[in-house]
Order: structure tokens, then sequence, then C-alpha cells
């Protein structure tokens, strides 16, 4: 319940936040939102020398959509603001169907997508949709900036392709190719549970076609799943009854379950490709009803 | 405070940096000098002896700590105290005027809200910044609002009629 | 004409709460909200390991950190003999560790700095040599042949059994199943639980050398139990002793034991000569103090064609954990796992129960349930359903043919207990009526048409709440009675103090509502205090759903006390005999001339101004209460859901339950008890566990792996009421505190095997959890819950 000492420090901007996190040598850490590190301080699974407070540098709460659809959400930017923005419901729908369900309403309050991406926790809801829409992060350091895809900024569990003297500024969602639809489905025991499963599905359609297709697992591998091969079986044809069961069929094949309490291997692969498909079939049924 | 006698520890002074933070508690600014590794709860209650926000979990889970951080429900277990430096903070003691409950408080009595009043405080607050937000709620949304404060006692029931009460006379208030 | 009764808060009035006033602005008085001056803060350092010999401690870093006062081992305790404790159930209990450690998250060592942040580094600071020993966590692996021995420590100890006991009739039972058409089986695992009340343990203990007086602050139900444990443990006379129980927040259980924290606080204290603070954490909470049940259950059940159960036969192997600490009637080894089967008219039965130990944590008996009455409800239920299927007959109608007729009281029950009242077939109607039984199964046949699984569960049962009496029922030897002390002032306001202990059920407003109904003194009148053993009188404390059965019904004796004297008063002010004396409420009057009369306000004042030579004066009593019987409430519940059979998810459509607990001093408290306990029912049912990997890990140690439900997934409740006033308490009321807690689980469970009934599946162990219920749909058989977890690669 009581963190150890570190050194505490609060930049009021992102340069001198980089300094600060090169100073610290790999033994700083960021803190944003602080709804997992903070707990990890308490339990003292974390003990860092330094912690970097960016949470008073000013401009960095952003959800932004630019003149050409790319979607901009700030390193500050809490899980609620994207949970109340109209924004994700027309332009990112899985976006916003996760929205929701990213652990409880008071640390949704707090907590951030950019801090929940660095984070790197396999059980994380976020990374898996960003994954499924394509998402990828700026990070800035001594030497400038670099895009990193979401799909490659895990290495494993709760560690990241960052340096240590990298800042995640923002994460970043392109525009979609065409009418964007999808959905998260999270296995939860109670609001707030870990997933023992999390699916994000995210497609783009153009004239009914499936354009581009997006599948990310939460909670079975060692960290985020991207079921690259599931989503492309719906790339090029519009959704069918057999793509549907064949996307579900691949992206259990890509996960990588661990049987814990939470439940067996056999089954988490079972609940990823069921939830594939209704998230399919869901979008499936709308556009129908739609047309 | 009286400025008669202030008791000097004769050890010399720690050598483990602390920091100043002034808060704004329940409409008064209160200023300490704290170590950066102080959660805002333990500021909140050992510091400033306002001892109506608890501590429950290690994990951020429970929400009995929950306080109005800028008007936001956040768990004060999970904030560094420095981080409150320059905000606003409301716990249940600043949710009552001087003479009259809040009407959430009232509501809580009313309709048996409550048991052993450990989580009390938690709910109360985060209900007051939810139906600021929803004035006029479903059931529903009551629970999906609550659904980061846990109880083990009432079984949710009839602190969900608390809060619907509360938005009812919240509302009447609000019209007159 | 007398007082309304309602007006002055008096019995059935749902009278507001008089707590309340402080809860709800922040101002209770929970252990970590005291401050006594000087006051220094301990931490305890656990073992990571369940089962290790201990080679070496090493504190010297600890020792050396800036605000370390004492660092405390298992050496230091032993210099004082404390590094063993006895437990409430004749064991013994390591304090902080010697020789080895039994279970994951043992107490090794406490550290006392001047704020706990200190306090915790310093514990981080010791290193602990472990050697790791063969691990144990479950009876199974206990009872295999050449087992390591955990309780080497024992000088008779030879294998890790604690107890082998039987009761019941096994010749009759014998016969019976040899008369048997049918004889239905069932097996299962009730899993470990926490009570995990919101607020967890802690102490502040305070030596004052300069009168050799020790306070301790606690967070105890039992208040004067921990005094007559303290007095014995630390060998000071119990006069010296105070114990002092503030608000609680929450307790259903785990606040009754004596734990290793407390002590070691006394200790410190007592070393130091400083007030010494001990707040658990929520994972220690979790792993070390009393968890509940992790027990595996086989029956049999004889059944004649007809439907009528002819005998039963039960076997328990219950887990303690690495010491057996339950605090639990003396006489009985398995608690009231016998009380199993009360409601059914049953001419025989047989229970064998055998306990071991495991490393794992100690307990298994609190958590809002009278010593293992949940337990038996709970295997009961799961039995009759399984017995109503495998006749095929109708689960509300199977219940119907066995239970006990309102007209057959006082019954025997087959293991031996007297219930004496009860409406048992008018409650399960009401429950039908209110569920909309016949309309459930007819949706239920028409959405299993379209692949739907739908299930409706029943649980009916009566369970014995409120021990004593004092013939059969002791803890440690101390009788299990109660008490209340009524002191009236000369204004006629009053204070009430009793040997219970309010943890969230609201003694502060329910005693006084029972002053009121005897005494015509309003209940904003009276205040109640409890808690404090330097003035409350001696009792039990609160747990088991034994205050109203027991400190209520003391209350209204020595109210009765109180207006026994009162009369003499009035008599005197009235200048009439006694005999010529009538009783209203809140006044007494002349029975020839109703006009004439004098309140108990004007007693009271005449008991300090005006009092009639050879009567003392005063108006104060005491009253100890020892009841005749238990209490025998009743409840039916009946839950419906729908299960998905693509996720094995399930979903409470909907949830009736019908409680008869006699006559309802506060009607609103009442109802928040039973919506609490549908709740904690519900958790277990759906997710709510403690579990191990093989290694001894617990797994649950926090609230992101052991979950409660928040208000969201927790159903709505419909309550009804059926009142059968109990016959032998004072003002009819019965105990309710945990009925819905016991007899919850099983509806839920009956529901979703019901849903499941096409299957085959007799049994899945809770929690059911969607990958077992999906698992029982998929390969057709039952699914064990029992430790160890699967934790395998794929």
């Amino acid at each position: 319940m009581y963190p150890s000492r570190f050194q505490y420090e609060a930049p009021r901007s992102i340069e001198e936040a980089i300094a600060l996190l090169h100073k610290g040598g790999g033994e700083a850490k960021v803190l944003a939102g602080g709804q997992s590190l903070v707990p990890m301080l308490k339990l003292r699974f974390a003990s860092p020398e330094m912690l970097v407070d960016i949470n008073n540098i000013p401009d960095l709460d952003y959800l932004r959509v630019d003149s050409d659809g790319t979607l901009r959400i700030g390193a500050l930017c809490r899980h609620a603001d994207l949970e109340k923005s109209m924004v994700l419901e027309t332009h990112q729908p899985t976006m916003a169907a996760a929205a929701p369900l990213v652990s409880d309403p008071i640390v949704r309050n707090r907590g951030t997508l950019v801090g929940s991406l660095c984070h790197a926790d396999p059980q994380g809801d976020w990374a898996s949709v960003m994954v499924a829409v394509d998402g990828h992060i700026v990070a800035q350091g001594p030497k400038g900036r670099r895009s990193i895809p979401v799909s490659e900024l895990m290495k494993g569990p709760f560690q990241t392709v960052l340096a240590y003297d990298e800042l995640a500024i923002e994460a970043v969602v392109p525009a979609p190719k065409g009418v964007a639809a999808g959905g998260y489905l999270k296995l939860e025991r109670r609001v707030g549970d870990f997933a023992t499963v999390g699916v994000a599905v995210a497609i783009e359609t153009t004239d009914g076609s499936v354009v581009r297709a997006g599948i990310g697992l939460t909670g079975v591998g060692g960290s985020t799943i991207n079921a690259k091969d599931a989503a492309s079986a719906l790339v090029g044809a519009p959704l069918s009854a057999a793509s549907i069961a064949r996307a579900g069929e691949l992206a259990a094949q890509a996960a990588q379950p661990r049987s814990d309490h939470r439940g067996g291997a056999t089954y988490k692969r079972h609940i990823v490709s069921t939830f594939v498909a209704r998230i399919l079939n869901e979008v499936a049924e709308s556009k129908g009803k739609a047309a | 405070m009286s400025s008669l006698y202030v008791e000097v520890s004769p050890e010399p002074a720690s050598d483990v940096p602390v920091r100043r933070v002034t808060i704004t508690v329940n409409g008064e600014p209160r200023t300490a000098d704290v170590e950066p590794r102080l959660l805002l709860a333990h500021l909140l209650r050992s510091g400033f002896g306002l001892t109506g926000t608890h501590t429950g979990c290690d994990t951020t889970n429970c929400g009995v700590c929950t306080v109005l951080f800028d008007g936001t429900p956040i768990k004060s277990c999970t904030m560094l105290a420095v981080q409150a430096d320059g905000h606003e903070v409301l716990t249940v003691e600043g949710l009552a005027g001087a003479s009259e409950l809040h009407p959430i408080q009232e509501a809580f009595k009313d309709e048996h809200g409550l048991q052993c009043g450990f989580c009390t405080p938690g709910m109360m607050l985060t209900a007051k910044a939810f139906l600021e937000d929803n004035p006029d709620p479903t059931e529903d949304e009551v629970r999906w609002a609550l659904s980061g404060n846990m109880c083990r006692c009432t079984g949710y029931q009839n602190i969900v009629k608390s809060v619907l009460a509360a938005a009812e006379m919240l509302r009447a208030k609000a019209g007159n | 004409m007398g007082l309304d009764e309602i007006k002055i808060g008096g019995l059935g009035a749902s009278r507001r709460r008089v707590e309340d006033n402080r809860f709800i602005r922040g101002k209770g008085n929970y252990i970590d909200d005291i401050v006594l001056p000087g006051m220094l803060h301990m931490e305890i350092l656990r073992s990571p390991l369940a089962h290790a010999r201990i080679k070496s401690i090493d504190a010297t870093k600890a020792w050396a950190i800036p605000g370390v006062r004492l660092v405390l081992t298992g050496e230091t305790m032993a210099s004082r003999n404390l590094a063993w404790m006895p437990t409430l159930s004749y064991d013994t209990q390591a304090v902080l560790a010697t020789d080895k450690v039994r279970f994951q998250g043992q107490e090794v060592a406490c550290v006392v700095a001047d704020d706990p942040y200190i306090a915790k580094d310093a514990c981080e600071a010791i290193v602990v040599d472990y050697e790791p020993l063969p691990v144990i966590i479950n009876p199974q692996q206990a009872l295999a042949p050449n087992a390591p021995l955990i309780r080497d420590d024992k000088e008779n100890q030879r294998d890790n059994v604690v107890f082998d006991w039987v009761v019941g009739d096994k010749d009759g039972t014998d016969k019976a199943f040899a008369k048997a058409d049918v004889v239905s089986k069932l097996e299962l695992h009730y899993p470990r639980s926490h009570p995990s009340p919101m607020e967890t343990c802690g102490s502040i203990a305070d030596f004052d050398r300069s009168t050799s007086k020790l306070t301790v602050y606690m967070t105890t139900q039992a208040p004067h139990i921990i005094r007559a444990a303290v007095a014995l443990v630390a060998e000071l006379p119990e006069h010296m002793i105070r114990i002092v129980s503030p608000d609680l927040g929450g307790g259903f259980g785990n606040k009754v034991p004596v734990y290793p924290g407390y002590v070691a606080s006394i200790l410190a204290s007592i070393l130091l000569e400083r007030p010494v603070k001990w707040i658990e954490d929520k994972t220690g909470n979790l792993i070390s103090t009393g968890f509940a049940r992790d027990i595996y259950l086989r029956g049999e059940m004889a059944l004649r064609k007809d439907g009528k159960i002819l005998g039963v036969r039960m076997h328990t192997d219950s887990d303690h954990g690495a010491f057996f600490s339950d605090a639990q009637p003396s006489k009985f080894k398995i608690g009231l796992m016998h009380s199993a089967f009360a409601c059914y008219d049953i001419p025989a039965a047989h229970l064998t129960a055998r306990g071991v130990y495991t490393n794992k944590a100690p307990g298994g008996v609190a958590y809002r349930c009278s010593f293992r009455v949940t337990e038996a409800m709970f295997f009961q239920e799961r039995m009759v359903q399984a017995a109503a299927d495998d006749l095929g007959m109708d689960q509300a109608e199977f219940r119907r043919i066995n239970f006990v007729r309102d007209d057959d009281f006082p019954h025997r029950t087959p293991f031996g207990f007297l219930t004496d009242s009860g409406q048992y077939g008018k409650c399960l109607d009401v429950g039908l009526e209110a569920i909309g039984y016949q309309d459930f199964l007819r949706q239920k046949a028409d959405a299993a048409k379209k692949g739907r699984l739908l299930g409706i569960g029943i649980s009916t049962m009566t369970e014995p709440l409120g021990a004593g009496n004092s013939r059969e029922y002791d803890i440690l030897g101390i009788k299990m009675f109660d008490s209340a002390e009524l002191r009236v002032h000369l204004t006629g306001k009053a204070i009430l103090r009793t040997g219970a202990k309010t943890q969230g059920q609201g003694h502060e407003t329910t005693w006084a509502q029972i002053v009121a109904h005897e005494l015509g003194i309003p209940a904003d009148d009276v205040t109640v205090e409890e808690g404090d053993t330097d003035t409350a009188p001696f009792g039990m404390g609160t747990y088991a759903s034994r205050s109203t059965p027991v400190a209520g019904a003391a209350v209204a004796m020595v109210s009765r006390k109180i207006r026994a004297k009162a009369r003499k008063l009035a008599a005197h002010l009235l200048e009439v005999s006694e005999e010529d004396i009538e009783w209203e409420l809140g006044r007494f009057y002349v029975r020839s001339s109703p006009d004439r009369g004098v309140t108990i306000q004007d007693c009271a004042m005449a008991a300090y101004t005006n009092v009639p030579d050879g009567l003392e004066p005063g108006l104060e009593n005491n009253a100890y209460y020892d009841p005749p019987n238990l209490t025998w409430p009743f409840a039916c519940y009946i839950a419906t859901v729908e299960v998905d059979p693509e996720t094995g998810v399930w979903d409470v459509l909907n949830m009736v339950a019908v409680d008869d607990c006699g006559v309802r001093i506060n009607p609103m408290i009442v109802e928040g008890q039973i919506m609490g306990g549908l709740t904690e029912a519900y958790a277990m049912a759906s997710m709510q566990f403690i579990t191990f990997d093989s290694e001894g890990n617990c797994v649950g140690s926090n609230y992101m792996d052991y979950l409660l439900p928040t208000a969201w997934e927790t159903p709505g409740f419909e309550l009804h009421e059926v009142v059968t006033p109990c016959p032998h308490h004072p003002i009819g009321a019965k105990g309710v505190g945990e009925c819905a807690t016991v007899g919850g689980p099983a509806a839920f469970v009956n529901a979703v095997m019901d849903a499941l009934k096409g299957t085959g599946v007799r049994n899945i162990d809770m929690p059911l959890l969607p990958d077992r219920v999906y698992e029982a749909i998929t390969q057709r058989h039952d699914v064990s819950g029992a430790p160890p977890v699967k934790m395998d690669d794929t």
C-alpha cells in the first residue's frame, strides 16, 4: 500500500520531460494517468528511481480529427474523454465500442489511452483495438520523433520498443479507407476485471467490399496479438458467412492463450473465434439493414 | 493555527526531499510538505485529518477512497499527493453545507443506502459528479456509473434507489 | 390509549438509522481513523512460500533505516513465550514463524516505525533464508501415505488430520438405504471464499506503564472474547485490559478470530511504551485471515418412488489450512453441518466428517454463516434438486412432499436439532407465485425449441441461528449467552449497552426500538453503545446471526426488569398498590380509573427524586440471556437464469426471496440484510473464490483476482415476507443476517444446472465461471473446481 521512495519531476514541456528521462538513464518511469503504474508502485512490483509526471505539460489532452480524417489522441487524453466523444462513434466504431469497457468509470476518468499502450499489459484493451484500427504512436526522443505501429510496439509483457528516453506523445489512427465498422467484445466477470478474452475487429468497406481489416486480441498471449491472417481473410470481398467463419478460425489459431483461473486455453481460443464471428455478424447484419 | 508554540525535533531534519503542495480541499487552501511518494488519500487522512476518505484495496478496484478532483471522481489512493498541487479536491466532509445535508446524503439515509458506511463517502461523491452530468438517469445508468465503487454490505439495490431519489430531489430543487 | 408504537420508533418501524448521521458525513470512527499521541506504525513481513523451513532471518538492514523503532521476529516473540498462541478451537497458531512457514502469507516478522511507509521499507530490507518443503493444498494430498507432516510442531501429531467426527444414526440410515427405490448421489467442492469486508483488520495497542493498563482498539466482532484471549495469551490481568471495537467497515465473520498482527502490536506497545497501530493491507487480509468454506462434500439420498426421502448419508473433508483457528462451538467439530436437511421430514441421517491441515491460510468457518451452515444448506439444496431430477419429479413438488408440516412442530431433525416453528409450504408458494413458476416453465420449454437455455433454481431451507443455548454452545468453554444493560436517566432518557458489536447491522437503531417497544421510551431517547469492554456487559459478540436472537432478547428482558421496577414507582406515585396498576405502552394507570396514570418518564424522575421507603433508588439493570433454543428462520430463494450455450456466460433474469425471520424489528434493516446476503450468494455462485496453484501460491490475493461484484453485475432482487414468530424469543424474532448468503448460492447454481438438465451433467463447482459452464455443456461431464487451478501452458 506504500510506494518506495523515488525522485519526482513534473516537467512543463515535452523537451524537458525527455531530458529528464534521458538523465534517468533507464531508471525513470513516465507517469500519465497512473492507473496501472501507481498500483504497481503501491504493491512494489515497480520501484523506479524517478517518476516523470507529464500531467503538467500543456496541450497533450487533445482528441481531434485532422482534415484528412486522421484521428489524433494526445498523451493526456483520458479514457473518459474517449468514452464521451461523439467523434469515435462516427469515425472509429471499434474504438467507440471499447472505450466504455476499459477498467471502471472512476479509473477511466484518469487513465490514458497512450499510457495504456505504453504499459504493454497483454490484458490491456486499447492495444488490441489500436492494432485492429492500424494505429501507431508518435514517440519523441532526444533525436527527434518517430512513428511506431502499435502492432510493433510491444516486445512482450510490460515491455515496449520505446527507448528509455523516448516519450509517447500521441496515438494516431489513419482515416478509414472506406466506411468504418467493427466492435470490441470483452469477456470479463465483472466491471474492472481484466479480460479473460478481448477481441477487437475493425473493417473498412467500399461499395460493400472489405478494403481493410484488422483484428487484435487481448489477454490471449504474452502480448497483444495481431491476428493478421484472420484479418486478411476478410479483405477483397463483401463479408460472407464463409469469410466470417474463416476469420474466426484463423484468429483462434493466432491466439496463444494460457490456462489460468480465468479460463482454460481451449475455451479462450473458442471465445476468440466466437467473438470475431459475433462482431462481424453484427456488422453484416447492420449493413444489411442499412441497405 | 496558533503560532504560540511549535515543537521542533532535536534530531537533524531528514534528508528525504519533500515538496510543498497547496491543495484547495473543500474550498479551503491547505499547504503541506510531502514526500513525493505520499498518496493523496494518505495526505487527506493523516495530513489533513479528513478521515472520511477511506482506503480499502491496494489495486485501484474498490473505490472507497474516491474524491472529486477538480470536480471529477478519482481514486485518491492512485494519485500522488504532489500531483494534486494547485488543484481542487472535494471530500465527503465538504459535501454538506454548514447547516444542511446534501440531497445525496439525505437520500442515502432515507433509502438505507448504507450499512457499515465504509464505502459510502466514495459512493456519494461518485453519485454527485454523475448526477451533475446526468440529472435524470435510468436505473441502469446509475448502476453503470457506480460500477467503480464496491460495496460489500448492501447489495447495491438501495444505493441505486438512493441515487435515483437524490436525483429527484436535486431536480426538484433546480426547478424551484 | 397507549402511545403509537410506530411513531416512537418501536417494533415494526422502518426507523431511519442513527449511525448514518455520522457515516454520511464521513465522521465514522474506524480503526484507521484513530490517532493517538506518539503513535507508531507496524507492518508485517509475510512468507512468499507456502511451506518452508526458516534457515535464518537477518534484520540488520531494517534496523538501520532511520525511523525504525522495533523489529519483531519469531525469536523475539519466543523470548516472551508469545511465538505461538492458542486458537479458539483448542489448537495453536504461530504468531510469528520460528521453525517454518506453513502457508503463503504467514507472518514472519514485524517492523514498527514512525510511519507506515518506513515500516514497509524496512520489511523489504529483512532477508529471510527459506528452505522450501513439499506443499499440500488439498485433502487428497494431505491424507496421502507419506504426505509431509505440516504440524510437526505438535507433539502427538503423526498425520495431517485435524479431527474425525461422526453424528447421526448409522443403523437407521443403513436400513433406510436398504429400503430405497432410488439412491441419488452427489459430490462437490464448496470453494474457498473470503468474507473480505471493505475495511481490513487492524489494531492500535496502547500500553500505559504508569497504570499497567493495556488498551487495544481493534477491529473485532467479539471484544470480550478477545479480552479473555489476550488475558490468557499475554498473561495480563483481565481488568487491566480494555478492548475497544470502534466502527467496523464490515465484518462478515472475518473479524472474530485473534490474528497475529493484534498480538504483535500489543507486544510492540509493551516493549516501546507507545501506541502502535497496525493496519492490514488488502492482500494481507485475503491471504492470511479467516477464509471460509473449502470443503469437499459427498452424499447420497435414499428415495422412495413417490418422492419421499427415507435417509441421507453425508461425508465431508474440510480443508482448515495450517492451523485449526475457527471460532466455533467446541462440541461440534464441523460446526453445525448437521443442521442440513432440517426443513425436511427425514427419518434417518448419518454424517462423517474429517478435517485436515494443508499449507493454506487458516480459518474455515467464518463468512456470514453459523458455523458451516452455508455448506450444509448448499449441499442440502443441491442434493434435493439432484434427487428430484433423478426421480423425474418437479423440484417444487419434491420439496413440498418432504417439508416438515406446519402442525408438526416442534420437530426433531434427523441429526437431533429441535426446530420449533415455520410455514415452509406457504413460503414456497409465495416464492413460486412471485417468480411466475408455471409461466416460466412454459417460457423455458419454448426457448429450448430455439436452442436457448433457460433455467430455474429453488433453494428452501431453515437454519439454526442464535447460538447458544449454553448447555450445548460454548467457545473455549465460555457459554454462548449474551447481555444487555439499561440505565434510565432522571429525565426518562436512557443508555443501553450490550455485549454484541454492530458492523453495519444497525444495532444503534434497532436495540433502541426494542426498548421503545418494551418501555414506551421513544427510540430517539435511547443511546446504544457497544464494543468497549470497560463499559459493555460481557457478551460473545456479533456473528452467526446471533445478535437479535440472543443480545436482542437480553435487551427485551432488561427492559422488562426496568418496567417491573417502574411499576413499583408508579404505584408509589399513584398511591395505589402494585396489583391495581395496568400497563399500556409508555404509561401505568389505575385499573379502576384509567385517567389516573403516570408515564414511564414520571417513574424515571421518581427513581431519582421521590423513592418510597424500602426501594433502592435509581433505574437501571442488566440481563444475561441464555436462549432456550436456537431460532429457526426459513427462506425460499428462487432464481431464473439464461445460459449462453456458445460462451457459457449466464445471466440472472429474476431473483425472488421469501424470508420468514419471525417478527421484524426494523423491516428496512432486515431487507437491507437480505439484499446484501443475496449479493454475496450471487458473488460466490458467479465469480468470488480463492484458489491455489500446485506450489501453494494463493490465486485471489487482491481484488484484481478475488472478484466482488459491482452494482452493474449484481441482479435486482424482489423481496417477500412471511411471519412465523419465534415461540421462545421474547419479541418473536429470529436471526436473519446470514440467511440469504447461506440459502442463496444453491438457487443460482440450481438454476444453471436446471438450464443444463439435458446434458446429463450433475454438478459444476462454484463459481460457475463461463469456461466451466461451457465445458459442462460441450463435454457433458461434471466440472470440478478443486485446487490446484490449471495454470498450464498451451
